[in-house]
């Protein structure tokens, strides 16, 4: 018998994710992947797994899964109040996130709803057992490609687990939930800043700007101060002829307010990019809500890089900080295991 | 020709090689495109993700935590001073097309009228066009293909339809493309080419790559019928359209 998660109740918009599909940009491939890669990260290094391991990306509200396996290790991360059900007539209990929990065949997890972020991840220690597209199994549903079938999960699903069950060792979790950063959202100017007059740069800086309720995995489109092309858009002020577009690009139409690009956006396009957000904050926006405000503040490449590996440093610390997870009165095995000096126990790799 | 180095924030750049649609431009975005393929095989460029071709411009994406801009730019402008090689694609592609049967060519014979031809004529031209495939995009598999006859240059559709059938073909502005999925689109629609330009069953799941010559044969419906069918099982030989140059 294949050893899976079943959904038993579908959530909103959950996707298997990974950190995206590179190297088919040329192609007219999108990348897709993790819209908050650094949740992904954290998922996978709770559960044991690489980093690139493809996990559940939960949209707004997660799905109830029934483990139909011996035992499954599941790591949560992300505000999320989820809840256990250990069988068909038990009441729901409410669980950590943040942290790995070691579940038992029957038992039903309720990833429930998200509070104050668009997106969390669920990740299983060993991945799923799922055929790679094109070198990765990031979920690209426009053409149907990657994750499951293509597409978000739907009740019935039944996802296969590489392993069909995991040894009982320390369960970790979080120390502290991860900083994302609170202040301005970085950009760098360019690739199209001289499209905009100066007037148009400085309200894009200056003021600030709400999530429209038109907000999914291709990008965010903004509300707010309308930005200025140099040129009138009548005479092809807002138009290129089209090029590149990275990860966090922020692109602005005739009609003046910006779109930032994420992890489905197409690979090229016609608009003019006023600028583009620095990597180290596209998993904060990544996470961000309808109706949510930003500011955007502009920093050199330089920066951004520094910026970007500094946050890496931040995010190794974190997972190199995970702490051991007790349930209240319970055990700590893996001083109990080196305190008797137990052999032949296996251990997840960390 | 100066080369601009444009910022996609801390990720990527774009090496601009120029502001207009020319093949002489494009066949330096390819011969870049091509040179970094080669210099990262040689192990001589590091921390590059990919490359994107377009028209007049090449996005290399790369990873921040491997390599910098500081870094990366120099060595690049390096390949270009080296001098490019001329273009590194030679696949020539042939697209069987059967522009006969109204369903699939219902904008034919507007075409004509606003080109001042008969449909046969709109038809030789088409087949008669030296197309390259300048970048995909938009979606999986759309390939922009320049090269059109000039007597067919007509502006989009002022009104786009809803729902173009998948493996259209179809024209507009110096271009013809071909529709990798059922899609909105505002091209005029004069053929239909029984081959899927994305088909996610195959090892390669996109048919077209940037670069490739291109030319269209033209079936009947009949033929078209049985490509398709085959096309459909999977038991199309797609390496009989692949011809070097």
């Amino acid at each position: 018998m294949t050893a899976g998660l079943k959904v038993v109740r579908a959530g909103l918009f959950d996707t298997l994710q990974d950190l995206g599909r590179t190297g088919f940009m040329a192609l007219g491939m999108p990348t897709a992947g993790a819209m908050d890669r650094i949740g992904l990260c954290l998922a996978n290094a709770l559960a044991g797994n690489p980093a690139n391991t493809a996990g559940l990306e939960i949209g707004v509200m997660g799905p109830d899964l029934l483990v139909e396996a011996d035992s499954v290790r599941v790591a949560l991360v992300g505000p999320l109040s989820p809840q256990l059900i250990d069988g068909p007539d038990a009441a729901p209990k409410p669980i950590e996130s943040d942290r790995s929990h070691l579940l038992k065949r029957g038992q039903t997890l309720r990833v429930g709803m998200i509070d104050g972020s668009s997106t969390a991840y669920l990740a299983v220690a060993g991945g799923f057992e799922l055929p790679s597209f094109m070198g990765s199994l990031s979920t690209y549903s426009r053409a149907g490609i990657g994750g499951f079938d293509g597409r978000k999960l739907a009740a019935g699903d039944v996802l296969p687990l590489a392993r069909p069950s995991v040894p009982a060792i320390n369960e970790r979790k979080l120390a502290q939930p991860f900083d994302y950063g609170s202040g301005p959202v970085r950009v760098v100017w360019g690739p199209q800043d001289d499209y905009f007059s100066k007037a148009g740069r400085r309200t894009f800086v200056e003021t600030e700007y709400r999530v429209s309720k038109e907000a999914d995995r291709m990008g965010i489109r903004f509300e707010g101060a309308v930005i200025e092309h140099a040129k009138p858009v009548e005479k092809g002020g807002a138009d290129i002829i089209s090029d590149g577009i990275a990860p966090g690009a922020i692109q602005v139409p005739g009609a003046g307010l910006p779109i930032v690009l994420l992890a489905d956006r197409q690979t090229v396009g016609g608009y003019p990019k006023i600028a583009t957000v620095a990597s180290v904050d596209l998993p904060r926006l990544g996470r961000l809500l309808p109706g949510q405000t930003v500011r955007f503040a502009a920093v050199s490449v330089e920066e951004a890089e520094a910026l970007r590996r500094d946050q890496e440093t931040r995010l190794q610390r974190a997972i190199a900080g995970f702490v051991v997870a007790r349930p209240p009165g319970g055990i700590d095995l893996v001083r109990l295991y080196e305190e008797n000096l137990i052999d032949g126990v296996v251990y997840d790799s960390p | 020709m100066s080369v601009r180095y444009l910022s996609c924030g801390d990720t990527a750049f774009t090496v601009e090689f120029g502001n207009e649609i020319s093949p002489e431009i494009n066949d330096r975005v390819m011969a870049l495109h091509a040179a970094i393929g080669l210099a990262r095989e040689a192990g001589e460029i590091s921390g590059v993700v990919e490359t994107v071709p377009t028209m007049r411009s090449l996005m290399v994406t790369y990873d921040p935590l491997a390599t910098s801009r500081a870094d990366l730019e120099p060595r690049i402008g390096l390949l270009i001073e080296r001098g490019l090689p001329v273009d590194g694609n030679s696949r020539r592609m042939t697209i069987p097309c059967c522009y006969d049967d109204p369903e699939f060519a219902p904008d034919l014979a507007e075409v004509a009228e606003r080109t001042n031809k008969t449909p046969e004529q709109v038809i030789a031209a088409h087949l008669g066009s030296p197309f390259k495939v300048y970048v995909l995009g938009f979606m999986p598999g759309l390939a922009y293909v320049a090269g059109l006859d000039r007597t067919l240059f007509l502006p989009r559709r002022s009104q786009p339809r809803v729902r173009v059938p998948r493996s259209s073909v179809a024209i507009a502005m110096d271009m013809t493309t071909i529709y990798p999925f059922e899609s909105p689109g505002g091209w005029h629609l004069i053929g239909r080419t029984p081959l899927w330009m994305f088909d996610k069953r195959r090892e390669q799941p996109v048919f077209l790559s940037p670069g490739d010559s291109l030319s269209f044969e033209r079936i009947d419906r009949k033929s078209f019928d049985r490509i398709a069918r085959e096309v459909e099982a999977g038991s199309f030989d797609w390496s009989s359209l692949v011809k070097s140059r």
